[in-house]
């Protein structure tokens, strides 16, 4: 089927089986390899990216429920060689290690910070990830982050 | 040395400036040309007689390329997947290892096993193919449970009680001795409940041949991509070792789980040949649940005699060890070596003995995972350390004081093998109990009875072997490999370094740690120097990363490494200076000479180096690169003392953990920064394991807990803050002084948790995890 998506701003009209998921469509066919995939069970989070503003799991969104639609990914939040707050925060609080959870981590963390009314406290950032594993850090630092560039959002 | 980057300093990580943009370059981020996809069959069964596979099906569907069972893998001449270590029965026989071929030929052993796989030009054809696979077999009864499996049905032929070896350390007589005369004797029956390691990123592999050259490139998540190449060369007989390449790009977290050669990335570089295209494979998580490589599973039975002033007196441990259906790379290591030796933790404890039965049952093969032992045998010495002082009505603090090794008593042998070469036990306690607020505590419970909650405290005193290994002792104590590590400093022409390096990251930041180092000896800018792993093309043979070993090992071989590119930047320096190498010194990045006001930068005697009109080249190669293989002189010994506070509801059986504090001696520490991430998710890991993870397997062998709706990771809110902190007894036998920090947060803290739910719920034991329903049960049963 044909699918039109706008990924990262760049207008894509792509050709894709119908039951190909968004995250194929930006792993395979558009090269977008930030976005990872842990699980089948929608449980990760580490494919997380932003559909038409908020954060959806990329594994289990089909390619052509995104039709007409606006994808953000991990290569699309810095603006030019200014990272997001929210990248800038992950580093200057090691709150990553091995990687691979950390686009998708970032991504939830962005929205969930977008999307609060109030400032979030610490327990409702650890809540507010439920959706996202990490298995290196133990998620100190991943909170720390969190709420150090909520201050900067 | 630069206060900002140098040793000691928590500099902000080079890798993370591609992971945080999604640069980074996992296994499964890499495509090439032509590539094919792979889906592996596997068995439905826990175990089963194979009678006969029918592939037509399959090789009808559209895009279906070939379909291999494992009979071609055996008729192409390749062998079963070893295991690297022999241990020997306490008669001194030999393990018995079962023949383990990559894809089952006549029997499967544990659901999960693969029997066959499809290439296919997609992934969705490789699946339907895979889906097409027929096969028919004779199900055979299924071996599960660990305490039982040696009086159960036979599972391999060479294998009697389903036992693997029966392995004693220490000295039984003495041992025996120590009991007769305590006045108190403790015992506990525990069991280390089974784990799935679970990196995030699941394991994968794309393997290629080139007819051309004859060569043969392996892209795989490999924590020692060495180790994997020598492997799949020298015993499993894919090619030649010098006509593979295998390369280990950034990956995704190991834990242990990526150290091990597998069937997937076996059958994928073989495979590759046999289609003439590539082929890539990546786990579902489903598969990294089957077939991952599990950790722990023991049971064990443990006494601890004691005087009746609570002077420790002798240990007796039985432990049965559950090794899964084969004998997976390092598994037979785990339960004996890396476990029996650390069972005299921080204490001089006189007399130990442990014997270790590892049995078969048809799961999915046991092998190390964070720790390998160590979490095993600190769960058993703290757990029994604590339930004696509960039982002699004594503070555990003051009893663990008591029985301490002494900073005096160092270097220190222990009746179980190891001689420990510094430590300061005393210390890391004090500093514990004070961030602890131990003088609070009666105040703080006063507050959770008013509240109607339920508050215990427990502490865990751990000791871990890491800095893996004295390659001579390992190999005289049955294993196949040295544990050294290789290094290799080039310096450019312009003064900037180019390391390789054995050691392998995969989350640990060698990256910048090891630039640290570099930049510090050399007093070149740390961002002049970039650090080479996993790739056997690139960097000389190295054994990897596990056991905490990246910066005892690799580290201090890159130390030596920088010793001789000094020696030789002296010998060219001593030309310049038209003196003696023995008359030129380096500090801060510059070479001088008494006799003279101008000293030579480093950068300047790099370039002399290459362009040589000042030396005399019969007696000086040009160049300056140096390579240096470091074998350590003895195991590190990272030690500490962790505190839990923790808060039950018991009419939900909900357990909070209030308090988590963690301090650690690992030595001198190179980016402290690095250092506390590590402890940190050494705790999460341990906590998980005390609250939530469970492997289980049904009585017919079927894993229930095979995907994260049944397995139990920890999520953000199911963990607390962890207050980290350090002390440093300086390891005495490494250049660095430093002892490696991986393993310690899961190794301390599982003891720490179980001690204080046990000391909230006032019972001897719960079974880990110490899921609600199980605390809710607890106390129901004493009500």
């Amino acid at each position: 089927m044909k699918v039109d998506l706008t990924v990262n701003g760049n207008h894509h009209a792509v050709d894709v089986a119908d039951n190909a998921l968004l995250s194929d469509v930006l792993r395979e066919t558009l090269g977008l390899t930030g976005t990872h995939v842990g699980c089948d069970t929608s449980q990760c989070g580490a494919c997380t990216v932003h559909l038409n503003g908020c954060s959806v799991k990329a594994c289990t969104v089909l390619a052509g429920q995104a039709d007409g639609g606006s994808v953000t990914s991990i290569e699309g939040i810095a603006e030019g060689d200014d990272l997001h707050p929210m990248q800038t925060a992950f580093r200057a609080n090691h709150a990553l290690q091995c990687g691979f959870c950390t686009p998708g981590m970032i991504m939830s963390a962005i929205d969930l910070v977008q999307s609060a009314e109030e400032p979030l406290s610490a327990d409702e950032v650890r809540e507010g990830l439920e959706g996202n594993f990490c298995r290196c850090t133990g998620y100190h630092n991943i909170v720390k982050a969190v709420l150090d560039a909520q201050a900067n959002m | 040395m630069d206060a900002e980057t140098g040793i000691g300093a928590s500099v902000l990580r080079k890798e993370d400036a591609r992971f945080i943009t999604g640069k980074g370059q996992y296994t499964d981020d890499i495509s090439v040309f032509g590539q094919t996809h792979c889906v592996f069959v596997r068995s439905p069964h826990a175990r089963a007689k194979i009678n006969s596979i029918d592939t037509d099906s399959a090789m009808a569907i559209d895009g279906v390329i070939r379909v291999f069972t494992g009979d071609e893998l055996v008729a192409d001449g390749i062998g079963d997947l070893p295991c690297g270590w022999v241990v020997n029965s306490k008669d001194g026989s030999p393990m018995v290892s079962p023949p383990h071929p990559p894809i089952a030929t006549t029997v499967v052993n544990y659901v999960g096993e693969p029997y066959a796989f499809v290439v296919a030009e997609t992934l969705q054809a490789a699946r339907d193919g895979a889906e097409a696979v027929e096969a028919d077999f004779e199900v055979l009864e299924a071996v599960v449970d660990t305490a039982t499996a040696s009086s159960s049905a036979q599972i391999h032929e060479n294998a009697p009680n389903n036992q693997a070896y029966d392995w004693e350390l220490g000295d039984k007589k003495a041992t025996d001795a120590a009991f007769e005369k305590a006045d108190h004797v403790t015992e506990l029956d525990i069991t280390n409940n089974r784990l799935i390691p679970n990196a995030i990123e699941p394991r994968a592999a794309l393997g290629s041949y080139d007819a051309a050259s004859g060569t043969y490139t392996l892209y795989t998540t490999s924590q020692n991509p060495h180790v994997e190449r020598v492997v799949l060369a020298l015993f499993v007989n894919v090619a030649p070792e010098a006509n593979l390449r295998v390369i280990s790009p950034d990956v995704g977290g190991g834990f242990g789980s990526k150290i091990f050669i597998y069937a997937e990335e076996t059958a994928v570089i073989w495979a590759s040949a046999k289609v003439g295209r590539p082929i890539k494979w990546r786990a579902d998580r489903t598969e990294s649940f089957l077939a991952d490589a599990h950790g722990r599973d023991h049971v064990t039975k443990a006494e601890l005699a004691l005087s009746a002033d609570g002077e420790m007196l002798g240990l007796r441990v039985k432990t049965i060890a559950n090794m899964g259906a084969y004998l997976s790379t390092f598994s037979s290591s785990v339960p004996t070596y890396l476990y029996g030796t650390l069972l005299a933790g921080q204490y001089k404890t006189p007399a130990i003995y442990v014997e270790t039965q590892a049995v078969f049952t048809n799961t999915s093969p046991v092998d190390a995972y964070r720790g390998a032992g160590r979490p095993e045998a600190t769960y058993v010495v703290e757990r029994i350390v604590e339930t004696a002082a509960r039982e002699l009505n004594m503070d555990p603090v003051e009893l663990r004081r008591k029985n301490f090794i002494p900073p005096d008593a160092f270097p220190y042998q222990t009746p179980v093998a190891l001689e420990y070469d510094t430590g300061n036990y005393a210390a890391s306690m004090s500093k514990a109990l004070e961030l602890a607020d131990s003088d609070g505590y009666a105040a703080r419970k006063a507050a959770s009875e008013a509240n109607g909650k339920l508050r215990g405290r427990g502490y865990s005193c751990y000791i871990e072997a890491c800095g893996i290994a004295p390659s001579q002792l390992v190999i005289s104590l049955g294993a196949g490999v040295g544990l050294f590590e290789s290094a290799e400093v080039r310096v450019d022409v312009s003064g900037s370094v180019t390391v390789m390096t054995g050691s392998h990251s995969h989350g640990q930041g060698h990256e910048t740690t090891f630039a640290q180092l570099v930049s510090d000896r050399l007093g070149i800018p740390f961002e002049s120097v970039n650090v080479i792993h996993g790739d056997t093309g690139r960097s000389d043979y190295g054994l990897g990363t596990y056991g905490s070993r990246s910066i005892a090992v690799g580290g201090s071989a890159i130390d030596r490494a920088l010793d001789k590119i000094i020696a030789k930047g002296k010998k060219i320096a001593a030309h310049m200076f038209e003196t003696t190498e023995d008359q030129v010194e380096f500090a801060e990045g510059q070479f001088s000479y008494a006799g003279s006001n101008e000293p030579k930068p480093f950068a300047e005697i790099a370039g002399a180096a290459y362009i040589p009109a000042v030396y005399p080249l019969d007696e000086l190669e040009p160049g300056l690169s140096e390579k240096a293989f470091y074998d350590p002189k003895n195991f590190t010994y990272p030690a500490g003392s962790y505190v839990c506070e923790i808060e039950i509801d018991p009419s939900t059986g909900v357990t909070e953990i209030q308090k988590f504090i963690a301090v650690d001696d690992f030595g001198n520490i190179i980016n402290p920064m690095i250092v506390e991430g590590q402890v940190h998710g050494g705790l999460a890991q341990g906590i998980g394991q005390a609250l939530l993870e469970h492997c289980i397997y049904d009585a017919d062998g079927n894993l229930s807990t095979g995907s994260y709706m049944d397995y139990a990771m920890p999520r953000a809110a199911d963990l607390p803050d962890f207050e980290v902190d350090m002390t440093s007894t300086p390891c005495t036998h490494n250049p660095l002084g430093v002892k490696g920090c991986g393993e310690a947060g899961a190794i301390g803290s599982p003891a720490a948790v179980m001690n204080a739910i046990t000391d909230a719920l006032g019972v001897k034991d719960v079974p880990m995890p110490a899921t609600p329903h199980t605390i809710w049960q607890t106390i129901q049963d004493g009500a």
